[in-house]
């Protein structure tokens, strides 16, 4: 299972194994990740499980939808070129070492 | 519905899995009795097995989680183009025009639900909020002043109809025909009961009110509902599918986050001790809104239609039948949810279907989470006890659960 290491807005650093298949939101959730609310549940609809990845591993990643993209200019945290939806990534063995950076917000 | 036998080839040849029976039951899911506590007849029906049958409606049903977020996953095999009522349309003519987005099925859905998607957005809910903070902190201090109010009425009313009309673009006439318009519409999603037939008979002035206000010539500029006519400019849709999209904010906008914020009222009202919990971090308000739609389901049911023969939960559903999903029993499914009798504040609720879930999940949804979280958020920064000091009465629809009353009683912080 790929290592990923999340970055709170205030420095802590955490590193949790994600099964393949899944979404990087659900592993979050999984794993008690409080800066990702995903309110509505993984349906690409609310913009609330925001996070940064770095901008040339973020276009290695599943591709961005025109839904999601129009998601992200509505983030309450203020939009990055390494913005996505955490619903939207599917995390696969290329997710290996991650670094997923969380906004300080949701809403 | 005869025990049936499904045909798997598994690796090392073909072996059988005996499906099981649609399992009947003699429970009416639209009856008064259910509607005033429907809780233990969730539980026989998640108990039961995975898919049951009301014959008395000739339904199929799902009342757990895992088999309602199948179905609202799949809308290939689920439509709702044939409604998501308990009438199909493809049997029965439907009460009104089918709803373009509700009653609709890829790929003809994607195109109106792109348009209220992008009306509805998370960049359109930003600039709103303010005003809703202000119309919130206005309505609590009217609240204050009384005391003791109808938390329904007063409140649970009072606070989205001084909001969503105006963000709407409607005009001031008329608009006491919203609430009983909704009720209309969530009653006929029902079995042609009492209830349903009653909100029939008195429906002419409310869908009168409706159409004439979906027009684009009565919708203020600036509005959401000039922005959806606005649409029909670009060609995105046609002039005449613009009032019928307003038409969906009018049917699903309003009551919908009445009941919501009943529900989060009367939960907290009911738990002092998260009441309590709310009071001393009031960051907890938006999660405590989605805490009481998951606790209460304001949305109990919707059904929808198999477009083809069907195996679901290891039983054989076959084609042109209704399925009716009851979310508010997946809400508070033991599958799915640690303590799900248990109202908290703080549980991730992420997940949860009072929304739905899937292509058609409520387009709506962040509205009514700023219309919760601001209202709540208010009435905690300045409230210090909130008591319930009179009767407590039910609202009756075939689809929506609430209160007609809550008597309640405040104290200021």
């Amino acid at each position: 299972m790929p290592k990923i290491t999340f970055l709170t807005s205030d420095g802590q650093r955490s590193t949790f194994e994600i099964a393949a298949g899944t979404t990087l939101m659900q592993g979050a959730l999984q794993h008690g990740i409080d800066a990702i609310v995903a309110e509505c549940g993984g349906n690409s609809m609310c913009a609330t499980c925001h996070v940064y990845i770095d901008d040339a591993v973020a276009r290695e990643l599943s591709p961005m939808s025109a839904d999601e993209d129009a998601l992200l200019d509505g983030a309450a945290a203020d939009r990055e070129p390494g913005s996505r939806l955490s619903c939207q990534i599917r995390v696969t063995s290329a997710c290996e070492g991650l670094l997923v950076r969380l906004p300080d917000r949701q809403t | 519905m005869s025990a049936k036998e499904s045909l798997s080839a598994g690796s090392s040849g073909v072996h059988q899995v005996p499906l099981q029976e649609a399992v009947p039951l003699q429970i009416d899911p639209f009856s008064m009795d259910f509607f005033a506590d429907p809780h233990p007849a969730h539980h026989v029906m998640r108990e039961a097995a995975p898919v049951v049958y009301f014959p008395m409606w000739k339904t199929y049903g799902v009342a757990r989680y895992e088999e309602v977020h199948a179905v609202l996953h799949d809308p290939q095999t689920y439509c709702s183009s044939r409604g998501v009522g308990l009438s199909d349309f493809a049997k029965e003519k439907p009460w009104r025009p089918a709803s373009l987005i509700l009653e609709a099925d890829p790929p003809a859905h994607g195109r109106t639900r792109a348009v209220l998607s992008r009306v509805l957005s998370p960049a359109v809910m930003k600039p709103l909020r303010e005003s809703f903070v202000v119309a919130a902190d206005a309505c609590v201090d009217q609240l204050l002043q009384r005391q003791s109010f109808d938390g329904i009425k007063d409140l649970a009313e009072a606070f989205p109809l001084s909001v969503f009309p105006d963000a709407l673009g409607l005009k001031k006439d008329g608009r006491e025909h919203l609430i009983p318009y909704a009720a209309l519409v969530f009653n006929s999603f029902g079995p042609p009961n009492a209830l349903r037939q009653r909100a029939q008979e008195l429906s002419a002035p409310h869908q009168a009110y409706v159409q004439a206000q979906c027009q684009r010539e009565n919708l203020a500029e600036g509005g959401i509902g000039a922005k959806i006519h606005a649409c029909a400019d670009t060609g995105e849709i046609t002039p005449a599918e613009a009032p019928l999209l307003v038409r969906s904010l009018l049917s699903a906008g309003l009551d919908t986050t009445v009941y919501g914020i009943g529900a989060a009222l009367y939960c907290l009202a009911r738990y002092p001790a998260e009441w309590q919990r709310l009071r001393a971090d009031l960051s907890l308000a938006r999660n405590a809104f989605e805490e009481a739609v998951r606790f209460e389901s304001p949305v109990q049911t919707f059904f929808r239609t198999t477009t083809k023969d069907v195996v679901l939960g290891n039983t054989a559903i076959p084609e042109g039948e209704k399925v009716l999903m009851f979310l508010a029993s997946a809400n508070r499914d033991p599958r799915r949810w640690d303590n799900p009798d248990q109202f908290d504040i703080t549980r991730r609720a992420s997940g949860h279907v009072g929304f739905g879930s899937g292509i058609h999940m409520c387009v709506g949804q962040l509205l009514a989470r700023l219309e919760g979280e601001v209202m709540l958020h208010a009435l905690a920064r300045r409230v210090a006890t909130l008591e319930i000091t009179g009767p407590v009465t039910r609202a009756f629809n075939n689809t929506l659960r609430g209160l007609e009353a809550l008597p309640l009683t405040i104290k200021a912080a």
